[in-house]
């Protein structure tokens, strides 16, 4: 057996009842108590998650700009607001996605990256492989020294200011996708539930006094389940489920996060180019009864489809579902998934399925 | 919450519980609804279907995951809990009171010789380790 890692909070997810699981390798807590009341609480109040297991990555020295406009296949000259943050796939030259993440423009010397728990080590691995070649003086290195937690719904900006009084002056006016820089706290306006919210980011020794001040004044911790529902309720992809390296994000839901009308150069542009994808992501509702799970097969008039997340929607209370299908299927069709030895209709929708409080179906 | 003494268990984490007609009423246990979570989704079998013992004969899905359940004995399921339909929740709040489906057994005697609630729980703590 393994050791699983842990984060600097384990002991208090344990002191607060979590049941545990082995998430890529990290002990994390799956729930706390009821997945679907940790849910809800997100959706309509406040809630608080552990993502210390995340890694931040800063990248500093001249020419990081530049830099990450060629790594990364969104533009980072779309962001020239200090604080303000793009959401990019990051491709090998092939088109294959390396791994989703989070850049925060600082100065034109410092941006901060965040990227994904599981790939972590591989996507530090390549972009200093990258800066090698074509920005030697650049410096990337692995904040592991930083925790992370993010408090999400929307009452969470009001839990944090309380918590963290001296940070208020500073974040209130961030927009959405914005991060202020307060000394020990890195505060940043973005998430991953489609609620409003905080993500921080603040040395490890700290982070547990933090968790436990924020349960003082009433957040609840909520799990890595609920998180997987309250995502997939905002139509965000879950790298190693919705994308990985065997696809590119042109048929991962993600074309608009793809800059390849300018004339800008970047890694996995000309396979980009070559290769028009003939999938696309879609968004299901299971019209009949049962529960859309990831790897299901879909059977569409245009051919063979597979669902790449699937749950129970605990806003909608109804089964939905990410799925890749032929791109001749169109919004509004019925389509049919096996399920066991079943074959269920599901409908074909736009998504998000929920935000900020709400169903969008 | 322990295991009641009055029912049978089998390793697969159902729970049975021996009528007075002899047939008997299948769920699954506090330990199964526990580890699976929230549930949101029940498919029973239909009346009338012929089972083999440990046979997959009906499915449990919380949020989190899809679990199948085993019929405990061979025999033939003589009803399905329609409530679950609309309230598979019930089987989080009452795991010994959310009945899944009725068997009449073709045997009594491969009931007798199921786990007794000691013994299951054993099977539960063997579990953890």
């Amino acid at each position: 057996m393994t050791t699983l890692k842990v984060t600097p909070l384990n002991a208090a997810h344990r002191a607060m009842g979590a049941k545990m699981v082995d998430f890529g390798g990290w002990d994390m807590p799956v729930n706390y108590g009821s997945q679907i009341d940790e849910h809800h609480q997100v959706r309509n109040d406040v809630g608080m998650f552990d993502v210390c297991h995340m890694r931040v990555v800063d990248a500093k020295g001249d020419g990081v700009r530049a830099f990450l406009r060629y790594l990364l296949a969104n533009n980072a000259d779309k962001i020239t607001v200090p604080g303000k943050a793009l959401y990019s796939a990051m491709l090998r030259p092939n088109g294959g996605v390396i791994d989703d993440l989070i850049i925060y423009f600082m100065t034109e010397q410092w941006f901060r990256i965040v990227v994904n728990a599981g790939t972590a080590d591989k996507d530090i691995a390549w972009m200093k492989e990258q800066a090698a070649t074509h920005a030697p003086k650049l410096s990337i290195t692995s904040r592991d020294d930083l925790a992370m937690v993010a408090i999400q719904g929307p009452n969470a900006r009001a839990k944090v200011w309380e918590v963290l009084p001296q940070t208020k002056a500073a974040t209130e006016s961030l927009v959405n996708f914005q991060a202020a820089d307060c000394g020990e706290y890195f505060v940043a306006r973005t998430g991953y539930t489609g609620e409003d919210g905080f993500e921080v980011m603040l040395p490890k020794e700290k982070v547990e006094a933090f968790w436990y001040a924020l349960s003082k004044v009433g957040v609840k911790p909520i799990g890595l389940g609920a998180r997987d529902t309250l995502r997939l309720e905002a139509g965000m992809n879950l790298y190693g489920q919705d994308m990985d390296e065997s696809v590119g994000p042109l048929e991962s839901g993600l074309a608009w996060t793809v800059d390849l009308k300018s004339e800008r150069d970047f890694i996995g542009k000309a396979a980009l180019l070559a290769n028009p994808p003939s999938n696309k992501l879609v968004g299901l509702v299971l019209l009949d009864r049962g529960v859309l799970r990831g790897h299901q097969k879909v059977k569409t008039p245009h051919g063979e489809g597979e669902i790449t997340s699937g749950s129970f929607s605990p806003t909608l209370e109804k089964s939905i579902a990410l799925a890749r299908v032929p791109n001749g299927v169109a919004i509004g069709d019925t389509v049919q998934v096996e399920i066991r030895d079943k074959s269920l209709n599901a409908s074909v929708v736009k998504y998000p399925f929920a935000r900020n409080g709400k169903g969008l179906l | 919450m322990s295991n009641p003494s009055n029912l049978k268990y089998t390793a697969s984490h159902e729970w049975v519980k021996t009528e007075a007609d002899g047939s008997i009423t299948v769920g699954i246990t506090q330990h199964a609804q526990e580890l699976l979570g929230d549930m949101v989704f029940v498919e029973a079998p239909t009346a009338g279907r012929k089972l083999k013992a440990k046979e997959e004969c009906a499915v449990v899905e919380s949020v989190k995951a899809a679990a199948d359940v085993y019929a405990p004995v061979s025999g033939e399921v003589i009803a399905a809990n329609g409530d679950l339909d609309g309230s598979p929740e019930n089987i989080n709040s009452d795991p010994y009171g959310a009945w899944i489906f009725k068997m009449k057994p073709d045997n009594a005697a491969d009931v007798a010789a199921l786990l007794d609630a000691a013994a299951y729980q054993a099977v539960v703590d063997s579990e953890a380790h």
